[in-house]
């Protein structure tokens, strides 16, 4: 947070001196340069945040800090100076001191940064025996103290568990543990929050903040989210292609940011008071947008729109007869794992008992009405993604009804389900747009697909001509069609996604966190994509998130769903700025914003 | 943990027996009648016929499996037409030589593929990747009869540093008392240091042979798997921990990148096991994989379903001992019984 004043206290030599760095890493097409001459300079007690988009080069300036990059990345140019040690000439024992001692590093997605092998405790004491911070037969006890300090509840059964028997929140704050258990002067947080929920971040950043200040240590905050920065840093310093663009104390840059670059970024970072237009960068108005310029003259196009469902020989009901969508009384059960379980599950027919089942989903009713996009919102291992997967009848309901159209369609069984008609009624967008693509086809073939299956266009060249309509549809261009998933850029394979997702002219998609893995300026991009297809194709959306921000600016109501029950719902508005529940009002809360 | 071998264990019952109808059906349906040659080539009409009675071989195929199969439950493997002698007794006497063969050879490929397969990973492209990379082609690609003749032509023949070929000792040392049917181990028990080193040195050729061979899929294996869990987040978080490269790469990595290896030493093991015949041809080795094949040749019905089960439920068991050790390595095996 903005403590204090940042310019009287510090020291006139700063902890951390990163003069003209350059990073060069050799790859198969030649030497890239992933950082560029940047100068950064971290004073004792300060917290800087780096800020960027993916490729901006921020998190290889850490590991240049720490000396840890890849075989292929090394130091061109410049110098790095931590506390009057030069990093770049310190031999490799010196390093191995400095780091976990002197400065150490958290990481993104804690889970994967911890050794799955080994009890964490352990991993804790390997840290200390290395850097000599206990005896042998205090060791234990120091780690249980650690893992006591990052607020870790019954620490000393917890030095006994490995990483896979954690949450993510805890996870992380085992890595922080492990950062802060030889009290270093400088942490380096490398996007520690990313992936993790709302109201875990919070905690995890203010526990962060809180060890770090009253250790009088210096934070160096890496991350894509502004408003984390705004609210955790006293300096920010934004990064674009490998360059510093900007750099100033973190009220002003928000105030007044000086760069394009930063403004642009400024834009596209979702926050209250600002419609989804707003998002987008000032020199691409909407007249100007290629995307729209494309999807624009396709609303009257015969064969799309709301006019493709009576060609397909559907009888509709009156509008607003019955919402498109009624969910009632859903309900998921999982067994429990284990012998017993399914040991008595053989032997006894009929419902497991009450304590052998886990409801993911515990009895939920809602309904989407046509046209409407509603967003399903909660944190992890609330039940959102079971029911978007049961609407979706990928997989069985234990009990409740899914009526679609009319016709219920949670009595039919899932795998039935994908060869009915139905099945291109209800399509879906997944949220890693790189693994939601079969690596061995292109572009084309991807969005072919469920036409190729399940539609009525036949022939090469009709197939064809679907698919370049749907690219210019989604404002991907016609030349990008045959090229492979990793040919292409982030927001490119979304677009695939999305032209998949909407070959068929379905009447609901369910956009499962859709814009989770894309940078912010390219997520601003892909939101008012579609909302303008639902605009110009009359679809309904079910769009599930954890971001409350971004639920705003797409959906006309909102669900919250909090273990596997609905906690609150109703118009977007109404959620978001008189919230009724508790739990609402808690993970309105926990988001960082920017000060505007 | 035992629950989950006993579910094991009850899960290979049904494989078990296909072994056994299968075996069954595939002798019966190799080329060549048993009672034929047996009678010998002189013998008249009746008397193969009799030799068939004699066999069982004139009953249906339905009653002479009902036979093998109560046969079976007694422990009666049947007995060998060639040697006469009981399956069971065979396989016994024969197991251990080749087990002992296998295992050692094992150990040898272990102890140079595990370390160079690091070693390539951690510095890939430098002299001790090629060293790696010539080593493990070399191995798969000299066949065991053509390595095992040369350590022959060169140990034996040019330097006189090792024994002659034959078998697993040498004629002026009697076996050990059998304990564990391993020569090496029951000499040890016995404190004859001088059979010990008599079994050790006739093992030695034949033990380097199958280590050569079976170097390159567990060396490739240590390689890849080292590389990918190398490249993984937690090692980054350890080696920004200032944790030494030892315990990094050791403890860190080694560890978690054993599991692939433990899977490739399993399959490795079983496939020497029964196939090392070639080796145990040229060493003279007393070994269960020549039996088999002697027996084959010869339409020997017996020793060749005795071996295929007693295959089988090695392989069962191996498999079987692999899991266990996965779940040592992994505790997040451990959950899934």
């Amino acid at each position: 947070m903005s403590g204090g004043l940042p310019m009287s206290n510090h020291p006139p030599v700063p902890l951390l001196d990163i003069k003209d760095l350059t990073v060069e890493f050799s790859t198969r097409r030649g030497i890239v340069r992933a950082v560029q001459n940047i100068d950064l300079q971290v004073a004792k007690g300060e917290t800087v945040g780096i800020v960027g988009e993916s490729g901006s080069g921020k998190s290889v300036t850490s590991f240049a800090v720490m000396r840890i990059l890849d075989r292929a990345g090394r130091i061109a140019e410049g110098s790095v100076t931590f506390s009057g040690i030069d990093v770049r000439a310190a031999d490799d024992s010196q390093m191995r001191d400095l780091r976990g001692r002197e400065m150490s590093m958290i990481f993104q997605n804690p889970r994967a940064a911890l050794n799955p092998i080994r009890k964490v405790g352990v991993q804790i004491e390997d840290v200390l025996r290395q850097h000599a911070q206990a005896d042998s037969d205090a060791i234990t006890s120091k780690a249980i103290e650690i893992l006591d300090q990052v607020r870790i509840a019954r620490p000393r059964e917890r030095y006994h568990a490995y990483p896979f028997e954690l949450s993510g929140g805890m996870c992380q704050r085992v890595v922080i543990a492990l950062a802060l258990a030889c009290k270093p002067q400088l942490l380096i947080a490398d996007e520690p929050t990313t992936g993790l929920d709302v109201t875990t971040q919070k905690t995890v950043m203010d526990l962060v903040t809180e060890l770090t200040r009253e250790r009088g240590m210096s934070t160096i905050l890496i991350t894509h989210d502004l408003g984390l920065a705004a609210v955790y840093c006293d300096r920010v310093v934004v990064m674009e292609k490998g360059h510093v663009v900007e750099s100033a104390v973190s009220a002003a840059i928000f105030k007044a940011p000086a760069h394009p670059y930063t403004r642009k970024l400024m834009r596209a970072t979702p926050r209250p008071g600002v419609g989804l237009r707003d998002l987008l960068p000032e020199e691409a108005l909407p007249a100007d947008e290629p995307l729209f310029r494309h999807a624009r003259p396709c609303a009257g196009h015969p064969g799309l729109g709301n006019d493709t469902k009576d060609v397909d020989g559907r009888d509709k009901p009156g509008h607003d007869s019955e919402p498109l969508l009624v969910v009632e009384k859903l309900v998921k059960e999982y067994p429990r794992r284990g012998l017993t379980t399914s040991l008595s599950k053989l032997f006894q027919r009929g419902p497991a008992p009450e304590p052998d089942v886990f409801r993911a989903v515990d009895g939920i009713s809602f309904t989407i009405a046509r046209g409407e996009s509603v967003g399903l919102v909660g944190e992890s291992g609330c039940g959102k993604s079971t029911t978007s997967m049961m609407v979706m009848r990928l997989i069985d309901t234990t009990d409740g009804a899914i009526r679609f159209g009319g016709d219920d369609i949670g009595a039919i069984p899932a795998k039935e389900f994908a060869t009915l008609p139905l099945r291109k009624r209800i399509q879906m967008v997944f949220q890693d747009p790189t693994d939601s693509l079969n690596p061995r086809f292109t572009a084309a073939r991807a969005i072919a697909d469920p036409i190729l299956r399940l539609g009525d266009v036949r022939g090469r060249n009709a197939v064809r001509a679907r698919c370049e309509e749907l690219a210019a549809q989604v404002g991907l261009p016609v030349e990008l069609l045959d090229r492979f998933p990793h040919q292409l850029s982030g927001g490119q394979k979304a677009r695939v996604g999305i032209a998949r997702a909407i070959a068929l002219n379905p009447d609901l998609i369910i956009l499962d966190e859709p814009t989770a893995a894309l940078d912010v300026s390219v997520q601003a991009v892909v939101l008012n994509l579609l909302q303008d297809l639902k605009d110009t194709l009359g679809m309904s959306y079910l769009f599930v998130s954890h971001d409350l921000n971004v639920v705003r600016l797409l959906c006309d109501r909102v669900i919250v769903m909090q273990a596997g029950r609905i906690v609150e719902q109703g118009a977007t508005g109404r959620v978001l700025f008189a919230p009724e529940a508790q739990y609402t009002r808690d993970l309105l809360a926990a988001i960082p914003h920017p000060p505007v | 943990m035992l629950t989950v071998i006993l579910k094991r264990l009850l899960i290979a019952i049904p494989s078990l027996i296909g072994v056994v109808i299968v075996t069954f059906l595939l002798t019966r349906a190799l080329p060549g009648d048993p009672a034929a040659y047996f009678a010998g080539p002189a013998a008249t009409k009746e008397a193969i016929q009799e030799v068939r009675v004699k066999l069982g071989l004139d009953k249906s195929l339905p009653r002479q499996f009902m036979r093998y199969v109560a046969d079976l439950a007694k422990g009666d493997l049947g007995q060998s037409l060639t040697t006469g002698q009981p399956v069971v007794t065979e396989i016994r006497n024969r197991l251990p030589a080749s087990a002992e063969l296998t295992l050692l050879g094992l150990i040898v490929s272990v102890a140079i593929a595990i370390p160079l397969g690091i070693f390539a990973a951690v510095k890939p492209n430098s002299w001790i990747d090629h060293t790696c990379r010539v080593m493990t082609t070399a191995g798969v690609s000299l066949p065991v009869f053509f390595t095992g003749l040369i350590l022959v032509y060169v140990f034996y023949y040019l330097l006189g540093w090792a024994p002659a070929p034959l078998g697993r000792l040498d004629i002026f040392f009697s076996p050990p008392p059998p304990v564990t049917g391993f020569y090496l181990i029951d000499s040890a028990v016995a404190g004859n240091v001088e059979t010990f080193r008599a079994a050790l040195n006739q093992l030695f050729l034949p033990a380097v042979t199958l280590g050569i061979f079976s170097l390159a899929p567990i060396a490739r294996m240590t390689r890849a798997s080292m590389l990918a869990v190398l490249a993984s987040d937690f090692v980054r978080t350890a080696r920004a921990s200032g944790l030494t490269p030892f315990t990094v790469v050791v403890t860190y990595a080694f560890r978690n990148a054993m599991l692939p290896v433990v899977t490739t030493l399993g399959m490795v093991f079983s496939f020497l096991l029964g196939a090392n015949v070639l080796v145990e041809k040229v060493f003279a080795w007393p070994g269960i994989g020549s039996y088999a094949v002697e027996a084959l040749i010869a339409s020997d019905f017996a020793p060749v379903q005795g071996f295929v089960l007693t295959m089988a439920i090695m392989y069962v068991l191996l498999n079987l001992a692999i899991d266990v050790l996965y779940g040592v390595i992994d505790p997040r095996v451990r959950l899934e019984g």
